[in-house]
């Protein structure tokens, strides 16, 4: 009997997909954010509300996942920025190979911003790497605040939690403190913020949480060019 | 369930890696798991049985490793593994600990035998 050493990731594949992605974004200097949570957390709106904050000239484009149906495309293509869905046609993520083929078409020199909303899913999004700067999770307080302990993974691999829907909080049994406590013990030091896409509240720090990564954010093209 | 697309991917591994090994079949695969990994075990090896029933590879064995969280003191530089979330250090209670691992979803080893060879359980070759 021999062993052979293989050492390599289970998903070396996308990973490889996944890098090639990151270094493109980062030449070409476009934030990719990748926003994850369960079915009906509120991503989309996020977006809404996002994109109708955002100035009309800005360089700023989504691609939207669900498993079927363009509805979330249409509902973000009222703003007259480049929207794309992605159907995955029973997948329960999103993975590396999907984003290549739907940014195909566009030119990532025409963008600074990316925001890709995944497939409603907590558990295996979290695997799959799609080249972004960074995973946002967004957690509705009609779900539960254990909900990061339940679901570690995404927790920890995430930079920000968006706490969505607090205008419910008056008639919904959620601690919305225990919930950041709980987020925070699976990811010491997480960023987290509270908003409402229905009654707007916190929406402008969301905005700035927004402008300030994208202000951070360092294209690799003013390193390089010669 | 994305279970189905890893096991899919830990076979493609396999295939890939014996062709560099002419004359052996492959006996065990062994996969590295972080417990942050969000990957579940009975539903990986559920998923990794239906795919190579009735193949080539039916008597492929799969092996899981499971690695915990483990984080560095930043302060102090002990490792200790984090149970039930707490990642405060145990040496110097400092909570500017980093994560060094438990994330994993690795391909660690195959064990392979040659053909032919006298080993009890090896496939026949007929």
């Amino acid at each position: 009997m021999d062993r052979v050493p293989l050492e390599r990731k289970v998903l070396s594949e996308n990973d490889r997909i996944a890098a090639e992605l990151r270094a493109r974004f980062q030449a070409h200097g476009v934030l990719c954010l990748n926003l994850i949570s369960s079915p009906g957390s509120g991503k989309t709106s996020l977006l809404e509300r996002t994109l109708e904050a955002l100035p009309p000239r800005d360089r700023v484009a989504v691609l939207t996942g669900d498993i079927q149906t363009e509805n979330d495309a249409n509902r973000l293509k009222r703003f007259h920025f480049p929207v794309k869905q992605i159907t995955t046609g029973g997948t329960c993520h999103l993975d590396a190979r999907m984003i290549e083929r739907h940014l195909a078409d566009w030119r990532l020199e025409d963008l600074d911003l990316l925001l890709i909303e995944n497939v409603g899913n907590l558990v295996c999004p979290s695997s799959y790497d799609l080249g972004e700067a960074a995973k946002i999770v967004v957690l509705s307080v009609t779900e539960g605040e254990d909900k990061p302990l339940k679901y570690p993974s995404i927790f920890f691999k995430s930079d920000l939690l968006v706490l969505s829907k607090i205008d419910l909080l008056p008639y919904v049994p959620f601690d919305i403190e225990a919930a950041a406590e709980n987020a925070r013990k699976v990811h010491p030091g997480m960023e987290i913020l509270k908003v409402s896409c229905l009654n707007r509240n916190g929406l402008h720090d969301w905005m700035m949480w927004l402008g300030e990564r994208r202000k951070a954010y360092k294209p690799l093209v003013q390193q390089t060019a010669s | 369930m994305h279970e189905m697309g890893i096991a899919n991917s830990v076979l493609e591994a396999v295939r890939t890696e014996m062709g560099l090994h002419p004359g052996t079949y492959p006996c065990k695969v062994v996969v590295r798991i972080g417990e942050m990994a969000a990957i579940d075990q009975d539903a990986l090896r559920f998923c990794f049985e239906a795919i190579i029933h009735e193949t080539d590879l039916e008597s492929l064995e799969l092996g899981i490793e499971v690695c915990p969280r483990r984080h560095r003191c930043q302060l102090c530089g002990r490792e200790f593994v984090v149970r039930d979330y707490d990642s405060r250090c145990p040496q110097c209670a400092s909570l500017e600990t980093t994560c060094i691992s438990g994330d994993e979803l690795q391909l660690a080893y195959l064990e392979v035998e040659e053909y032919g060879s006298s080993t009890v359980g090896a496939k026949s070759t007929q």
